[in-house]
């Protein structure tokens, strides 16, 4: 019970934040609804374009919803604890009986908060703008969204253990991960299109079987239930290993005296 | 001698050749304000860190309330709070959301009724709604103070609580502190630069040099005992010659 309420703080001082600022709240639907906006345009283009029969949106579009969706819920983390950074609160917050896990939960309530009212608002946008249909997906579209909030949540906590373990001035590590992954990620392009030795760094993505699977599927051919249970078994490992080393730079900031230092060095 | 509440025993603390603590002991009992005191780099923050758990000793165990701090972490802090200067509280949350947080972080029963009294006690009742980075250093002081007597701790951490309030503000926080210490029989660890507020609210004080406990005693008797006046001039004994000291 103090476990759970422990937690429930962080979420707590989050919603406070976004309640008492309209400016921490706009960037949750503003980004995504300008992707949406953009990509829907050019989608439409290029099916007016290209050969009848083959369409753009689902594959296009679809992309970039799944692709903002992971990026959302990897910033959603991130942010969370950057408050933290910004306002020189780890002295006040690890000084209580507050424990990493409870910490890093409350990050990632937060996130799956924050990352489901952008989704919310992509899908309406997609759906109702540029008649994107989800059925198009089939059953897959829960697993394919799971296994990217999942992998987004493990790059939220790895990006903050880097912020953590380098300082407030680390802060710029965490706004183009999402980018650097992209490529790999096979977003817009089958992995074959890759030379091998991106296609090696792409298959460690489970981002990369979602999307080989969602052009799969759209495309009308079957995709391997094995397959997608190996990138969430990834997306899985991925958030142990994160959660291991952002407990292991904490504890290696408590060590050194860093985080006892954290305030000071943010201030200066 | 009252059951401790803190007990620190053989503390150590490297950075990596310069010692900043060497192998300091002391304890601090209930309903007892123990003054910690020392120059600039004496040591004294770097105890409190220890002591709140964001900084590893070197060697040395810290108890609080028995509970060893490297053993039982949430054991231990969940019965510890602290002010201080260079920790303030989000300036982005107000006084009353910011006590709510670290009340539901601390695990605080009946919340909404602990910080109506605090809000009360500490004269920020029109203040709740304020964001707190929009306060003057005093009032952020007392919020401070608001927050770290909300889990009705049994030791008390504060490193230079009064260094930014005016006196008569300083006056008053320290007669609230001692009500509290006294009411609900907390031990307190308490840092600071002014030998008047330390002679009128420490039962006991240490002082520190170069990392070491070089005097401990009553901040009464022990100028005398050291052939000085006043504490102050004590103080800057300690500071100056330290060599010419020695814990009795």
């Amino acid at each position: 019970m103090s476990s759970f309420r422990r937690t429930a703080a962080i979420v707590l001082r989050q919603f406070y934040l976004m309640r008492g600022s309209p400016v921490r709240v706009l960037p949750i639907f503003a980004w995504v609804a300008v992707d949406i906006v953009l990509w829907g345009f050019i989608t439409r283009y290029l099916n007016a374009i290209a050969s009848p029969g083959f369409d753009f949106v689902p594959v296009l579009l679809g992309a970039i919803l799944f692709w903002d969706f992971f990026t959302r819920v990897m910033h959603g983390v991130s942010i969370a604890f950057l408050e933290d950074v910004w306002s020189h609160n780890f002295l006040n917050l690890f000084a209580s009986p507050l424990s990493i896990r409870e910490y890093v939960g409350g990050l990632v309530l937060t996130s799956i908060a924050t990352s489901a009212l952008g989704l919310l608002t992509m899908v309406i946008l997609a759906s109702t703008v540029f008649g994107l249909s989800f059925f198009v997906y089939g059953l897959l579209l829960v697993p394919f969204l799971l296994v990217l909030f999942l992998f987004g949540i493990a790059l939220g906590i790895f990006a903050s253990a880097l912020v953590l373990r380098f300082g407030p001035a680390s802060e710029w590590i965490v706004w183009p991960i999402p980018a650097f992954l992209s490529p790999f990620a096979a977003v817009f392009y089958p992995v074959s299109t890759l030379p091998p030795w991106m296609q090696q760094v792409s298959r460690l993505l489970p981002a990369s079987y979602v999307f080989e699977g969602m052009r799969a599927t759209v495309a009308g051919g079957a995709y391997r239930g094995t397959t997608l249970l190996l990138s969430a078994c990834l997306a899985g490992l991925y958030i142990l290993l994160a959660s291991w080393c952002f407990t292991r730079i904490h504890r290696h900031a408590v060590r050194t005296g860093l985080l006892a230092r954290y305030s000071a060095e943010s201030t200066g | 001698m009252s059951p401790k509440v803190l007990a620190v025993d053989r503390l150590r603390r490297l950075y990596g050749g310069t010692v900043a603590v060497d192998g300091v002991s002391f304890d601090v009992g209930q309903g007892e304000i123990v003054g910690l005191l020392g120059p600039n780099g004496a040591g004294k923050t770097t105890i409190i860190n220890m002591v709140l758990g964001v900084l590893e000793p070197s060697a040395g165990t810290i108890r609080i309330e028995g509970a060893d701090i490297a053993a039982s972490r949430v054991r231990a802090l969940e019965r510890t709070n602290f002010a201080a200067v260079y920790a303030p509280l989000p300036g982005n949350l107000t006084v009353f959301q910011n006590l709510r947080v670290f009340g539901l972080m601390y695990g605080v029963k009946e919340l909404p009724d602990r910080i109506e009294t605090l809000l009360e006690q500490f004269d920020l009742g029109r203040l709740r709604n304020s964001r707190c980075g929009v306060l003057s250093s005093g009032e952020q002081t007392r919020v401070s103070l608001a927050k770290a007597m909300i889990n009705r701790p049994r030791l008390l951490l504060l490193d230079e609580p009064t260094a930014s309030l005016d006196p008569a503000v300083a006056d008053d926080i320290r007669t609230q502190i001692h009500e509290f210490v006294t009411r609900d029989q907390v031990g307190v660890l308490w840092t600071s630069h002014n030998m008047y507020e330390v002679a009128d609210v420490c039962d006991r004080v240490l002082f520190l040099s170069r990392g070491k406990i070089l005097l401990e005693g009553d901040p009464g008797a022990l100028p005398r005992a050291h052939g000085k006046e006043t504490l102050e001039e004590l103080f800057i004994a300690v500071a100056r010659e330290p060599l010419a000291l020695r814990r009795d």
